[in-house]
This record gives C-alpha cells, structure tokens and sequence, in this order.
C-alpha cells in the first residue's frame, strides 16, 4: 500500500537526506495533507522557490512540482519575479531562519510591506543547521553555539510581529508539536491573497537537541509546553517572546495585494 | 524610418521596449536612474511590469524570477549596484536564464566619484562571480549604437540562454544624439521552448543551449544553484557531471564567439593599408579615438581605430590578424588599464602603449591622445 500523500513527492528521490527526528517532515507532510483537503490532486500549477540551507530541500527536490532553488536569502525576490510575470501560478517560498529571517530579511519585509501575493513558511530551527549549527538571528538568548562559545548575547527576532506590523494579510506561528493547527493554517493561508507568512519552529537534531542531550521527541514536548497562543495574551511583548513561544494568529486581514494593485498601474498607464 | 533625439539611456530603454520587454527590475543609482524612469513610465504602457526593488539584490533576483517564469526581463544598474548584482549573475549564468543587465560605468572605486564618468567595471562585468564561468560583454558608443546593442543584447540572451551585459558610460548615457531606426530591419530571437521530460540542463551540441521549459504546467522542472545533471537532478558529488556542465556552459558562449564579437573599424578605407598606428577603444572613448584617428591620417599617418563592440568573449585570431603588422597599437581607457591586458597578450611582440585617464568624468581628450601617440610612436 501506498503513502496517501505520495502523489505530492518525487518518489524516485526518496528517502529524503533530512536527518532522522527533522521537523521538516513534519511540515511537509502538513502542507501536503492540507493540498488533499483543499482536494489539489496535483501541484500543476504550483511554483516553490527556496533559498540555501536544509529546509529549502523540502521542495526542491522532494516535492513533484516545479522548483527554484536559488542563492541564500533571495528565495523571495525570485519568487515575487514568477508571481508577477504568471499570476495565475501559486508560488510558495520555503526556507530556514537563517535563509528568510538572516540574510534575506530585508526582502522578507518589503514583501510584506506590499503584501505581495506569496506564501512564504519558514521553518526555524533557531541554528544555521547546514554549516554546522552556528548562532542564527532566531537563537535563543544565552544558548552556546559553535560561534558563541560563550553564549549568545543576541536577542532573537520575532519575525511574526515584524512581518505583521510591516503589512502582510496573514501571518502564524506554529511549532512542529502543533500538527493539526498548522495544517489548518496552511488550509486558510493558501486560500487567501496578499502576503501570508508562516513560521514553524522545528528542531535541529543534529546541532542542537544533541547537544542539549535530549531526544528530537523531548525536544517537540518542550516546545509544546513553552507554546502559548497569542489569544490568550491581552498584548504580546517582547519579554513574553523570549520567554516562551507564541503561537497562533498574528493577524488576519484582507488587504488589497500588490498584485491587485499593478494590475490597476498597467490597465491605466 | 524613424528620426528620434534620444540620450544614451533613452535609446537603451526604447530599444527594450522594441525588443519585447515584459518585465523590469531596477534600484536607483546614478547614472542609470534616468533609464529607469522612462522605462517606469513607458513599460506599464506596453502590459509590461515595473517594480523597483528594496535593493539590487532583489531588482537582480526579481529579473531572474521573470525570465524564468517567461518574460524578456532587464535591469540597469551603476558600478556598486553591479558589485551587489554579481552573485545572482552567477546563478543566471548556471541556471541558464536570458536576462540583459545595463551597467552604467560610474567612477570608483566604491562611492568615488559618484556621477562623473569611468571604465572601470570592465574586469567585474568579465570576472565579478566565482567560480568558472562565462557570458557576453557588450558596449555601445553613441545612442545609435546603444540601440543597436541593447537589441542584440536580447537576441544573444535568448539564442544562448545566458545573460548578457551591456556596458556603457556615463558620457554615453547622457549624451543626446539623434537616432535613427528601420524597424523592418530589426529581428528579434524569441525563446526556444521544450516539451516535458526533455533536458533542460543539457544538450548534445555545447555551442547549442537545451530549451527552456515552461513552469506551471506541470513539467516539474527542478531549477538548482547547485551542480546538476541534464534533468536538473543535484549531483554535488560527481566530478564528471560538474566537468561536463561547466564546461558545457564555459562552450556555449567560446563556441560562438564568432558570431558574438563585434568591432567597427574607422575609417574604414585603412583596413588594407599598412598602419602605422591602431587604436583600440570602446565606450565613449572610441568616440574620441576616431577623432584622433582623423588628426593623425591628416597628418600623413596611416591610423585606424578599432572600436571593440563585443568585450567577452574577444575573437582573439581576427583582432590578432587586424592589429599584426601595425608600427604602435595604442588602448585609451577610461581606468587604469583594463582590457590592455587582452591585447598584450594578441599582440605579443607588438608594440604596445596604454593610455590611461581617471578622475573628474573628465574624458580623454583627443588632442592629448593625440599627443601621446606621436610620443610613442617617435619612441
């Protein structure tokens, strides 16, 4: 018998090089049972572009669609260039924080600010897993990496509250510990217009639970236990931020998009 | 026939426009906002997209993301924008992406002398990525001949699936002249599709690019920075595979160098005559090199300039046949020699001088070229 989700891979390439206990699996497989329930059979007319690091080999090339696996940080301007020229396509951006949230940050917010009609998840494991689990803009305060043998003495970006506050229609975060939530919110996302932003926090097994000397499935219950929704806050700060995980809706809006918007500029040019 | 009054950047603009553009990208830097500009008002006119990006990094990536989504897409840009744009010319180049991208030479190094004209990218547009690689260097003198090259610019990205580079200078694009155009006489090279399941990422004949696919039509095309096999497949282990494209890539642009290398030769009556001095210019200064050209054959020399139209790839054999028998070759650049380099290497044994200018935009003038090469020449 076959894997029910299996339509949506490249079987021939399988198995995946993620390492055993990755939380990327668990994000494609919710994104892929959120394809069946929308009931897209087949990614035809799907788009994914990524950057550099780990979670851009999710769909370049485990998932049977077409794919743009570009430089670091640039997965985004890419993806806003096939956008534009094909409309009708739709175009997913996947990447690590380091990918979206480091190097390519700048683009992550200007995207948002025109509420460009992508989606973008980004899976953060908090590391540059690639090269070695490196200080990531996402890392835990105080946590000891290769780089801050120390211990990191950056605060880490909240990247929902940005990506909100910059504009985008859509913006949640989930924790790989939240399967159904997430599916449900790759559910809504795809189905709506603007910019949609989605941050799942995955772990590391290899440059971080390891050396925590924990298990991958430890790791996905602390996470869980850390999570607190966003409802539940009268008003997210910062502190609440570093101090836990915030999950949920960060905002829901209807905003023209930009797409919207340069169709007007070229029909009354 | 069309009589127009147009700047270097205009022409470049409109000759886009004629060549189909659909798709424009760009980050304001002088000298090349003008262009940008009149493209942000014409191109919407024509169902054409304008965006000008966060940055160059994007404006670059964004043109990438259109051409392969299947627009004729472009950007123009200055010295420290090219410097940003160069990464992502390296995946355009591995990926295989037709895309025009106009440099308009300002004065560096870094900030420098921010709106004054220089020749100085010459080295980024031929070396600025890493690792091996090739593509096309064109370079245009007046308005006219930016037309020209800007058309041919979008003709060779198709034909080659590779992006190409035009290089011009702040003089240039800024200098008004009147351009005339036949539009029957311009033909356009339009993509070159392939069915699904082809290879996209190789082809049998080197000097031949594999088609392009269409995305969003359930080819599955996997598009990959990384080393890959003919069907885009990742191969980052295999020595033979990442041998053969790089190389195959490398080819493409040499084998066709005689179709891509261009020069204009003034006057032309001296081709057959014995020179007593040849000028290699381009840019604006080959402006300036058939002026001096003139002065010295009133004189009683025997001078020719040769005004490179093509910088990469340069048809070594023709230009070492052309520039053999001459008694002194001189090479004025706008920079502290650039291109001089290529032609000591052609002209082996010749002798060769290399004048040199930088500082203020002030252009080489053709009295002091003038005088510089009578200097050599009584050497």
């Amino acid at each position: 018998m076959k894997h029910p989700l299996i339509n949506y891979l490249r079987e021939e390439l399988l198995p995946t090089i993620f390492c055993p206990g990755c939380g990327i699996g668990i994000v494609m497989k919710a994104l892929f049972q959120a394809f069946k329930e929308l009931n897209i059979d087949t990614l035809d007319n799907f788009v994914f572009v990524s950057g550099i690091g780990c979670s851009a080999w999710m769909p370049s090339p485990y998932i049977k669609a077409d794919s743009i696996h570009t430089i670091h940080g640039r997965a985004i301007p890419v993806a806003i260039g096939v956008k534009l020229v094909r409309p009708n396509l739709n175009v997913i951006v996947v990447g690590g924080d380091g990918d979206i949230a480091g190097i390519g940050g700048n683009h992550l917010l200007h995207a948002a600010r025109r509420n460009m009609d992508l989606l973008t998840i980004m899976i953060n494991n908090q590391v540059y897993g690639m090269t070695g689990g490196q200080v990531a803009p996402t890392t835990p305060f105080g946590i000891k990496t290769p780089t801050t043998p120390y211990g990191n003495i950056d605060y880490p970006l909240d990247t929902c509250s940005v990506v909100a506050a910059a504009g985008a229609n859509y913006v949640a975060r989930w924790t790989v510990s939240h399967f159904m939530q997430l599916k449900n919110t790759f559910k809504k996302a795809l189905r709506k217009r603007g910019f949609r932003y989605i941050e799942v926090i995955s772990q590391c097994t290899s440059r971080m639970t390891n050396r925590m000397n924990i298990s991958p499935g430890e790791y996905m219950k602390q996470i869980l236990k850390k999570s607190i929704n966003i409802k539940k806050l009268a008003l997210e700060t910062y502190d609440e931020y570093l101090n836990n995980i915030i999950v949920g809706e960060y905002t829901d809006r209807d905003r023209e998009s930009y797409l919207e918007l340069i169709s007007k500029v070229v029909e009354n040019a | 026939m069309e009589r127009h009054f147009w700047s270097g950047n205009i022409a470049i603009a409109e000759a886009a426009l004629t060549a189909g553009l659909n798709f424009y990208a760009g980050y304001p830097i002088t000298p090349s906002s003008d262009l940008m500009e009149y493209i942000a008002r014409n191109l919407p006119k024509r169902g054409g997209i304008f965006v000008q990006g966060e940055d160059e990094l994007s404006s670059i990536n964004m043109v990438i993301g259109a051409s392969i989504a299947g627009a004729k897409a472009m950007t123009a840009t200055s010295g420290p924008g090219f410097s940003l744009m160069q990464e992502a010319l390296g995946m355009a180049i591995m990926l295989e992406i037709p895309l025009v991208l106009v440099d308009v030479m300002r004065l560096g190094p870094s900030t420098g002398q921010a709106t004054k004209s220089g020749q100085g990218d010459v080295m980024q547009a031929r070396w600025g990525r890493h690792g091996d690689q090739a593509l096309v260097v064109l370079t245009a003198s007046s308005p006219q001949s930016a037309y020209q090259r800007t058309i041919d610019a979008f003709n060779i990205s198709e034909m080659l699936r590779t992006p190409v580079i035009l290089l011009i200078d702040e003089l240039t694009a800024h200098l008004w002249e009147t351009v005339t155009i036949d539009k029957d006489q311009i033909s356009l090279i339009e993509r070159r599709y392939g069915k699904p399941g082809d290879a996209f990422f190789d082809s049998g004949d080197p000097s031949i690019p594999p088609p392009m696919p269409r995305i969003g039509e359930g080819y599955n095309v996997l598009y990959t920075t990384s080393t890959h096999d003919g069907f885009g497949i990742r191969k980052t282990q295999d020595a033979q595979i990442h041998n053969h494209l790089v190389r195959r890539i490398y080819k493409k642009i040499w084998n066709n160098v005689e179709y891509l290398f261009n020069y204009n030769i003034y006057p032309v009556d001296m081709v057959e005559k014995d020179k007593d001095i040849i000028i290699i210019s381009y840019c604006s200064t080959a402006r300036v090199a058939s002026e001096t050209v003139e002065k010295l054959n009133k004189e009683g020399f025997v001078a020719m300039n040769v005004e490179l139209r093509t910088l990469w790839p340069i048809n070594y054999d023709e230009l070492s046949k052309i520039i053999k028998d001459a008694g002194i070759v001189v090479v004025p650049e706008m920079n502290l020699g650039q291109i001089i380099y290529d032609i000591k290497i052609i002209g082996n044994g010749l002798d060769i001088y290399s004048f040199n200018k930088i500082g203020g935009g002030i252009p080489i003038y053709p009295d002091e070229l003038y005088n510089y090469i009578i200097e050599a020449y009584r050497k």
